[in-house]
């Protein structure tokens, strides 16, 4: 009796025991992007057992050349819930669990316990550390993925526990704010994260199943352009537990924006020319309104502390936000807060705040 | 002699090519700064480097005739 799975069963040294593997298997997906997109695809149809997806963003018309799960039908829905509406109607006997929000410290463990793999198909710095601090501790492999532009970046992190290393192996820190641009802003075609994500699923696959080699302890560099593939090795660095949580406590307490830069604070000087840069720029003052002096020279308006929350309104509006109050305490709590309720956005505390403004103007 | 040094990503682009040679360093922080005196663009940049393939350390010693190359991170997906 032929099943879907007959050409798993036929291939030598896979056949019926690496499927059962599979349908044994509980994967964790982060992210339904351009990545995701083909890693979901493929595990569902190789038939993985249980596939969680994690995705707070919702699918918007730039999405569309590369994240093939998704059409014009779907802008605006949010995209781990299209993705489980996609999959169960393609396999019934798929186990599927949709996490609509973004992956943070507070909910991170809870998230990944369950599962037996994950797969970092993120966009950003913060989630990647999260996600890899997050395996180191709950000892899950996980397979790792990033484009920049034309270029790839393919590894398998912890596949053996504490003898395997981990991203702060090879990368023990993040780059600073602003030194390695999004895909929203340099760029890619629709293809290329089709070919890396696909690289992360066949990854996924032979590690579950125990079929070929995969790249532990290793990371592979794939350039679209010209083919080139760059393999490296990767052995411990006593440098990468500098920084990493060393208990599900102190990962709980870090803040990964902030460890990325993400909340750095920027000065007055480029505060001016942001404002040059950025018309649309939303200069905020956080401070009551009697607090002194007033900022002068530049259009602005106040919007307290308390009333941040009722304002998001006024925020969503604008890309760019820059906020100041007296020293730059405030508003840096205050930038954090935007920043995680508007994760695309430009948000910056300013430094020193106003006191710091009179070298300046 | 020469070592062959090998860039990726945003450092490819910042000094325009993906392949270069230089005169040996003793060893990688010899190179690092010597990089940053050539390519002052690149010194604020974050990256990895491999020496023949195998990720090195910063005291580790680079053999005439290797291959180094320059790894930065990269985030999107």
């Amino acid at each position: 009796m032929k099943d879907r799975f007959d050409r798993h069963y036929n291939l030598k040294g896979f056949a019926k025991e690496g499927q059962q593997k599979l349908q044994n298997a509980k994967v964790l997906i982060i992210g339904a992007g351009g990545l995701g997109c083909p890693i979901l695809l493929y595990l569902a149809a190789v038939g993985v057992g249980k596939i969680g997806i994690v995705d707070g963003d919702s699918i918007s018309e730039s999405n569309l050349s590369r994240q093939v799960l998704f059409g014009q039908q779907d802008l605006g829905k949010n995209k781990a819930k299209v993705v489980g509406e996609i999959l169960n109607r393609k396999y019934a006997n798929l186990e599927m669990e949709v996490i609509p929000e973004f992956l943070r410290t507070d909910n991170v463990i809870g998230y990944l316990q369950d599962y037996d793999l994950v797969i970092d198909g993120s966009d950003n710095f913060p989630t990647r550390y999260l996600v890899n601090d997050a395996c180191v501790l709950l000892n899950k492999p996980l397979v790792f993925g990033a484009l920049y532009q034309n270029e790839g970046q393919i590894a398998v992190f912890n596949a053996r526990g504490g003898d395997s290393v981990n991203y702060r192996d090879i990368y023990p820190n993040p780059p600073s704010a602003g030194e390695v641009p999004n895909c929203n802003e340099i760029g890619i075609l629709g293809v290329f994260p089709g070919i890396i994500g696909c690289m992360m699923a066949a990854e996924a696959i032979k590690l579950i199943s125990d079929f070929g080699e995969i790249l532990d302890s290793k990371m592979l560099f794939y350039n679209f352009l010209n083919h080139s593939e760059y393999k490296i090795g990767i052995s411990k660095n006593p440098q990468s537990d500098l920084n990493r949580p060393k208990s599900v406590k102190e990962l709980q307490s870090m803040d990964y924006q902030d460890f990325c830069g993400l909340s750095e604070a920027i000065s007055w000087k480029e505060v001016r020319t942001l404002i040059h840069d950025f018309p649309d720029a939303f200069l905020v003052d956080v401070r009551e309104k009697d607090e002194e002096p007033q900022l002068e020279g530049l259009a602005f308006q106040r919007i307290e502390m308390d009333q941040i929350n009722a304002s998001f309104g006024k925020f969503a509006q604008h890309d760019t936000i820059l906020l100041f109050c007296q020293t730059g305490i405030r508003s840096a709590k205050a930038a954090r807060k935007l920043q995680e309720e508007f994760p695309d956005k430009y948000i910056r505390s300013i430094k020193g705040g106003i006191n710091a403004i009179e070298f300046i103007l | 002699m020469e070592v062959t040094i090998k860039v990726f990503g945003k450092i490819s682009e910042e000094i325009g090519q993906t392949e270069f040679s230089i005169e040996s360093p003793d060893n990688v922080f010899a190179l690092i700064e010597r990089l940053n005196a050539q390519f002052p663009k690149i010194r604020e940049l974050k990256y990895a480097i491999a020496i023949n393939r195998q990720l090195a350390k910063s005291s580790d010693d680079i053999p005439d005739g290797a291959e180094v190359a320059l790894l930065p991170p990269f985030s999107g997906g």
